[in-house]
């Protein structure tokens, strides 16, 4: 630990520079997602896109890698940089590494955006085969994938020269649970890595006839799933380690939170058949124990809740609220980096909600591949996540910049609610109608079976959509006024890494121990999917020819 | 570390942490329940086929529904782009079809509507569920999996009278 250390401006100039792929990614990949909700509800403004957008399934495949893939790549891969080097009060062990990683995955960026915008590459970002894209979009997600483990390599080898000069000290928790995300997502990758390497790459180069769709949904979910938890894992970071403080309060338990993320490392891998309840090729029973296996991530996320609540809780009392609920209304709601972490919070309750029910097995053959589907992962990731991120860019970009927020906060505070009340509307039209049977991935106007009685729950579908198409373009004016104003005001912003009511030393070691829970977590993962794997495996058959369908 | 350390739990969250156990019980008795005792199934590898020549011999060479007997049947779907052969079918109310789908091109869903038979059809496996149904009607089965330019228009109508 060096004694004054500040983060030095050309970190900061990397970091920026992370957000800013992410922000460009996220105000393209949104362009679509209004433009979808309001083909729902009869208004298709598709023609007027010809010749450049050819399909409402491309613009669903730009919404999804960019959304879903590359804006949390880049957002997650940036941020954790700085919990990193900033938690250690140390620079990077080897920043050409990290520059190296980060490179790459804009180089993986770019090759895979030129077959998706040539509409080479319609296969939605899940890219089951047989569909077939052209090579350079295998190759790109490859290079985005390994560009965002050599950034994490980056980070470990910070951290153990960190640990050698300060050993016995816990590590500072936001670097700790950054580091999580990062050795997750290292081991979660591996399914897609498997899954392009051993199958896709080869085959779209000519090399192998065929694919086994099967085998590669499974390679898929292995990483799909835990992806979830990529995302999710660096808005925890925020909420344990610096909400607390921005809400004017302390955590309220060092360890529980390090054990929470302990539990989310040993259990977001081993699940993802979860998303294959209705595959034909995959036996009930192992099934049935990945259901139980997703039931046990109740535990810390409800360990998560309480924290979190009880943080805030804490905040709101020393900022005089009173009685049961006072402390609600006490905590800053004025500022907008807390009010848009606390309705990421609470739109999350209602997707947690309807994660159990999806979860649930035999509830799922109702919902699977619904619109009930991206009803629930607009709650999360597109809520939970984004509105999380977007708290986080209005004190990140001025740390970065050193430039105030060039809007006012009723602006930022109107941003984030404009999101809030467009979700609400959105996600629930789209998970009632789900219910009712409308399926996902689909231009309901195009469909000619859709009943009468769809229709008022797919016009609300695009009027939340319409209202989160204003709130996300709200957010990108913000981030890009701040950053390119030339006469801003200088910002005075600190890294906002919230105290522990305990002291942190005191946490027992076993939490802050990495080889046991490595070892745990391989271990569970070689239980709960080590003989499916062999199964298919050594049952392959590459017997599927590739098909452009669009 | 002089000390001896062990993780402070406060009162409150030692109750949260027992409900949420508790809670985690009941849902997987719930699952389990519902698996097992009221029989609500999921799909397991039934048979593989090759996708490429599926369409051509054996029984999805002609599609199509067959009595098994009074009340009962069994209905061969072939899903390619961007239909369901065959596109109709009629059962009489109170009978039961187990379906067997698979899929000659690329991946596609079946879902049929207001019934719990939701699956995905995949090349190269079959997918296979039964269902009874009491109540008459037209029940659409719609594809639910992104398969092409004319996904959205995929489906067909099993005609229960
Ligand atoms: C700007 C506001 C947004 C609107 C109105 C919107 C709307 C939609 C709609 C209607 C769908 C379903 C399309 C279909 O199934 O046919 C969809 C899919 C999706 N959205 Fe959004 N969305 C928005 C922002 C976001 C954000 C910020 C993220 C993630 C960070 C996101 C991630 C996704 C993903 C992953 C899918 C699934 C794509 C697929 O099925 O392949 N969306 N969105
Ligand atoms: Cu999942
Ligand atoms: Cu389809």
């Amino acid at each position: 630990m060096l004694a004054n250390y500040e983060v030095s401006q050309a970190e900061k100039k990397f970091i920026g520079l992370h957000l800013l792929f992410a922000v460009i990614a996220v105000s393209i990949g949104s362009l679509f997602g209004p433009l979808q909700a309001l083909e729902h509800s009869g208004l298709d403004l598709y023609p007027y896109l010809q010749p450049i957008f050819k399909s409402y399934y491309q613009g669903l495949t730009i919404h999804g890698v960019l959304n879903a893939l590359v804006f949390t790549t880049f957002f997650i891969t940036g941020f954790l940089t700085l919990t990193t080097i900033y938690g250690l009060k140390r620079p990077l062990r080897y920043p050409k590494l990290n520059a190296v990683g980060f490179w790459m995955m804009v180089v993986g960026l770019v090759t895979a955006a030129i077959p998706i915008l040539a509409d080479e590459a319609t296969v939605l970002y899940t890219f089951y085969p047989p569909m077939k894209a052209h090579w350079a979009f295998y190759l790109g997600l490859t290079l985005v994938v390994v560009g965002s483990w050599i950034e994490g390599y980056g980070m470990y080898f910070t951290y153990y020269a960190w640990r050698k000069e300060n050993p016995g000290v816990r590590t500072p928790l936001t670097t700790f649970g950054g580091l999580i995300t990062m050795v997750m997502w290292q081991i979660a990758t591996l399914g897609v890595a498997a899954e392009i390497l051993t199958m896709l790459l080869p085959w779209s180069l000519g090399l192998i006839e065929g694919t086994d769709p099967q085998l590669a949904r499974t390679y898929f979910w292995f990483t799909g799933h835990p992806l979830v938890y990529f995302w999710l894992l660096p808005a925890y970071v925020s909420w344990y380690g610096m909400l607390p403080k921005q809400a004017g309060g302390k955590l309220f338990s060092d360890s529980l939170a390090r054990f929470a993320f302990w539990l989310f490392l040993l259990l977001s891998v081993p699940l993802g058949f979860h998303h294959q309840y209705v595959d034909p090729g995959v036996p009930a029973g192992w099934k049935f124990l990945h259901a139980i296996l997703t039931y046990s991530v109740f535990i810390p996320s409800m360990l998560t809740a309480f924290t979190v609540v009880a943080s805030l809780e804490y905040a709101g009392r020393k900022r005089g609220g009173k009685g049961l609920l006072g402390w609600i209304r006490a905590l800053p709601w004025g500022d907008p980096i807390v009010a848009a972490q606390l309705l990421a919070g609470i739109l999350f309750f209602f997707g947690g909600i309807g994660g159990i029910t999806n979860a649930s097995y035999n509830v799922n053959l109702v919902v699977h591949n619904t619109a009930w589907v991206p009803g629930h992962f607009h709650l999360t990731v597109a809520s939970a996540v984004t509105l999380s991120f977007m708290g986080i860019s209005y004190w990140l970009v001025p740390y970065l910049t050193g430039k105030k927020l060039a809007v006012s906060n009723k602006f930022a505070l109107a941003q984030v609610w404009t999101w809030f009340v467009g979700m609400m509307i959105f996600s629930n039209a789209m998970h009632v109608v789900g219910l009712l049977g409308a399926p996902r991935r689909t231009p309901l106007g195009l469909a000619p079976y859709i009943p009468e009685e769809w229709s008022g729950h797919l016009l609300r579908v695009g009027i939340g959509g319409t209202i989160m198409f204003f709130g996300m373009y709200m957010y990108v004016y913000i981030v890009a006024k701040t950053a390119w104003s030339k006469k801003a005001e200088p910002a005075n912003v600190e890294v906002p890494l919230a105290e522990s009511v305990q002291d942190p030393q005191d946490t027992p070691e076993w939490l802050d121990k990495w080889v046991p829970w490595l070892i745990g977590t391989v271990a569970l993962l070689l239980v709960a999917y080590g003989p499916q794997l062999i199964d298919q495996i050594s049952n392959i058959s590459l017997t599927s020819p590739g098909f452009k369908v669009w | 570390m002089t000390e001896k350390q062990s993780m402070h739990i406060d009162p409150y969250e030692k109750n949260w942490i027992r409900l949420s156990i508790g809670l985690l019980v009941v849902f997987a008795l719930a699952v389990t329940i519902a698996g097992f005792a009221m029989g609500i199934q999921v799909p397991s590898p039934e048979a593989r086929v090759d996708p490429r020549t599926v369409a051509d011999e054996g029984p999805w060479a002609e599609p199509g529904l067959r009595e098994l007997a009074p009340g009962k049947y069994e209905a061969y779907v072939l899903a390619q782009t961007w239909q369901f052969t065959p596109r109709e079918m009629t059962i009489p109310a109170g009978s039961e079809v187990t379906f067997y789908i698979t899929s000659k091109d690329v991946q596609h869903g079946f879902k049929l509507q207001n019934t719990n038979i939701n699956v995905m059809v995949i090349p190269g496996q079959v997918s296979k569920l039964s269902v009874k149904i009491d109540e008459p009607g037209r029940y659409d089965y719609i594809c639910t999996e992104f398969c092409g330019l004319g996904h959205a228009a995929m489906f067909g109508t099993l005609i229960v009278e």
